[in-house]
């Protein structure tokens, strides 16, 4: 506030300045909003995926969901006796009780509940509110897709499954000596007891089977030629971990045959 | 000075025209140019264009709305006040001249006439304020009488100022023995005129008298419906009247390029951006605390009034 008037003047410049830029107004009902990605709009059911379990409503705080159903016998093709399944009757969630917490749709076991960001679903009559599977049903077709992952982000879960999976049916093909290796891994501890005590001692508690040696001496060079301190020796290594397993679960076998 | 029948009642239905018209004009301008300022954008659904009917569907509903007046209301008294505060600036315009030699009433004494009418609206609010037997309304009402009081001084001082420089109080007089010069000249007057003329309509940041956070509405508490209304379409009127009288008075009137053709359209012009500037103050301040109102009128806009008063006649000696 250095000469009289200024601050006068930049109010009427900061009014004036507003009033050239666009306004903020969102005009909603002529044009839609535009949502923000996984908006809790209202939740769709997939009821082919629905198999009754019944987790949803027993997990929904407000007790909004309503599941009727019944059950029906299945005569398969050549099996030996009739099977039974659930059969979806009623589905409906009361969303003047549903608080939107979500906790339906992260219990389901079978991904039959998703978030929609349809949110156009007011009634005049809080009775009304109660909708169906039908209606539930409709607003699955509303669901947007999953969000991409990140690009730097790891490879989804079921991506690195998948992948782990055919890399190993790949690899036997490549090469036995690996997986050769692998079981020959317990043969060889006891010959470097003063390298890593612990793995002498996580050898013995494999349970010292000495035949297992003899049985594959064709492993043993190769083992030598492969650096002493690699993953499959190391005793706190998954691999390790699930031989000594293994180990413990044949001892009392070996002991009782001793 | 009369002008013969035919001529008058045109010019009187002209100016009835323009006063329906220019008001609700004004009145959407505030609504959109409000809204613009505040990053909003106001009425878009009356009339189909940006809400162009907005102040028309308003009226509607007013008319629609129940007449209520107070038990304890001074009935007639409480009926006529919206009258009294209206037809004030619908006979002030009788006299602005649009044009060369276009005026409905060309009275030799139109400065005076105008100055004199427009004071006549507080009586209005004052009956509103007195007959609404109703706390907020005669507060409001009390406010709006010592604010009258207080600005009509500097008002009638700054339009005296250009009074003297014209040396004549008939409104076309003024606007012909205007120069452009007269801007620079007469700019304490013109600023002082247009502050004090804000107050004397009861605009914001001049709006003690209503104050809607402290007195409900002042004077417009208890008023319903129609005579609501015709309140609220005082106010834009007066917004009207001030406009034109800071144009004819300061501004040049008709002057400006082709003004032998298109005067009309200059003093449109100017008054349409007077009252641009009429909104603008109002979104852009914060309402004047009661004192605050009367420190700037005695201690500010008075004593600039005197002081332009004293350069006008300075300026006339020594031509």
């Amino acid at each position: 506030m250095s000469t009289p008037g200024s601050g006068l003047a930049r109010g009427l410049a900061i009014t004036f300045r507003a009033m050239t830029r666009r306004a903020h107004t969102r005009q909603y009902p002529d044009v839609a909003p535009e949502l923000p990605p996984r908006s809790r709009g209202v939740i769709a059911l997939f009821e082919e995926n629905c198999t009754v379990c019944m987790l949803c409503a027993r997990e929904c705080p407000d007790w909004c969901i309503y599941i009727d159903s019944h059950k029906e016998t299945v005569h398969a093709e050549g099996a030996a006796r009739a099977r039974q399944r659930n059969v979806l009757d009623r589905f409906a969630i009361d969303f003047s009780l549903c608080m939107y917490c979500g906790i339906c749709i992260e219990v389901c076991p079978f991904d039959a509940l998703f978030w929609s960001p349809e949110f156009e679903y007011a009634e005049y009559d809080i009775r009304d509110m109660t909708h169906e599977r039908d209606r539930l049903r409709e607003w699955m077709w509303t669901v947007p897709p999953p969000a991409a992952l990140d690009p730097l982000a790891e490879p989804a879960k079921e991506v690195a499954t998948v992948e782990k999976a055919r890399a190993k049916a790949e690899n036997p093909d490549e090469g036995e000596t690996p997986a050769r290796g692998e079981k020959s891994a317990a043969a060889e501890k006891p010959e470097r007891p003063a390298r890593s005590p612990r793995a002498a001692k996580a050898a013995e508690a494999a349970g010292e089977k000495p035949d297992a040696g003899e049985k594959q001496p064709e492993g043993k060079p190769e083992r030598d030629d492969a650096p002493p301190e690699d993953d499959h020796s190391h005793p706190g290594s998954p691999s390790s971990i699930r031989e000594r397993r293994a180990g413990s679960a044949t001892t009392p076998s070996d002991g009782a045959s001793a | 000075m009369i002008p013969p029948w035919p001529e008058l009642v045109l010019g009187v239905v002209a100016v009835l025209v323009a006063f329906l018209v220019l008001p609700l004009l004004i009145g959407q301008m505030e609504h959109k140019a409000m809204a613009h300022m505040q990053g909003r954008l106001g009425p878009m659904y009356a009339g189909g264009f940006h809400g162009w009917a907005q102040l028309v569907a308003d009226g509607v509903k007013f008319v629609q709305k129940e007449e209520v007046v107070p038990a304890a209301a001074d009935r007639p008294v409480f009926r006529l006040a919206p009258a009294v505060g209206l037809l004030p600036y619908l006979m002030a315009l009788l006299v602005i001249p649009i044009a060369p030699g276009v005026v409905a009433l060309p009275l030799d004494i139109g400065l005076f006439f105008v100055l004199a009418i427009v004071g006549v609206g507080v009586v209005g609010m004052l009956m509103a304020a007195w007959a609404s037997a109703n706390k907020y309304s005669l507060l409001g009402g009390l406010r709006g009488a010592a604010q009258l009081l207080g600005y009509e001084l500097p008002f009638v001082l700054s339009a005296a100022s250009v009074a003297m420089a014209a040396g004549t109080l008939s409104l076309s007089g003024i606007i012909e023995a205007w120069r452009p010069w007269w801007l620079l000249w007469q700019l304490p007057a013109l600023v002082v005129f247009f502050v004090s003329g804000l107050a004397e309509i009861r605009r914001p940041p001049f709006d003690m008298p209503l104050a809607d956070s402290e007195l409900v509405v002042g004077y417009l508490t208890e008023y319903t419906g129609l005579r609501f209304a015709l309140f609220m379409l005082a106010e834009y009127a007066g917004i009207l009247v001030i406009s034109a009288l800071t144009t004819v008075l300061f501004l040049g009137g008709w002057h400006g390029p082709f003004s032998d053709h298109l005067g009309w359209l200059w003093t449109l012009i100017k008054v349409l951006a007077v009252a641009f500037v009429v909104i603008w103050v109002r979104v852009s301040y914060p309402r004047l605390r009661e004192d605050q109102l009367q420190r700037l009128c005695w201690l500010g806009l008075v004593p600039v009034a005197l002081a332009q008063l004293v350069l006008t006649a300075v300026v006339r000696v020594l031509w």
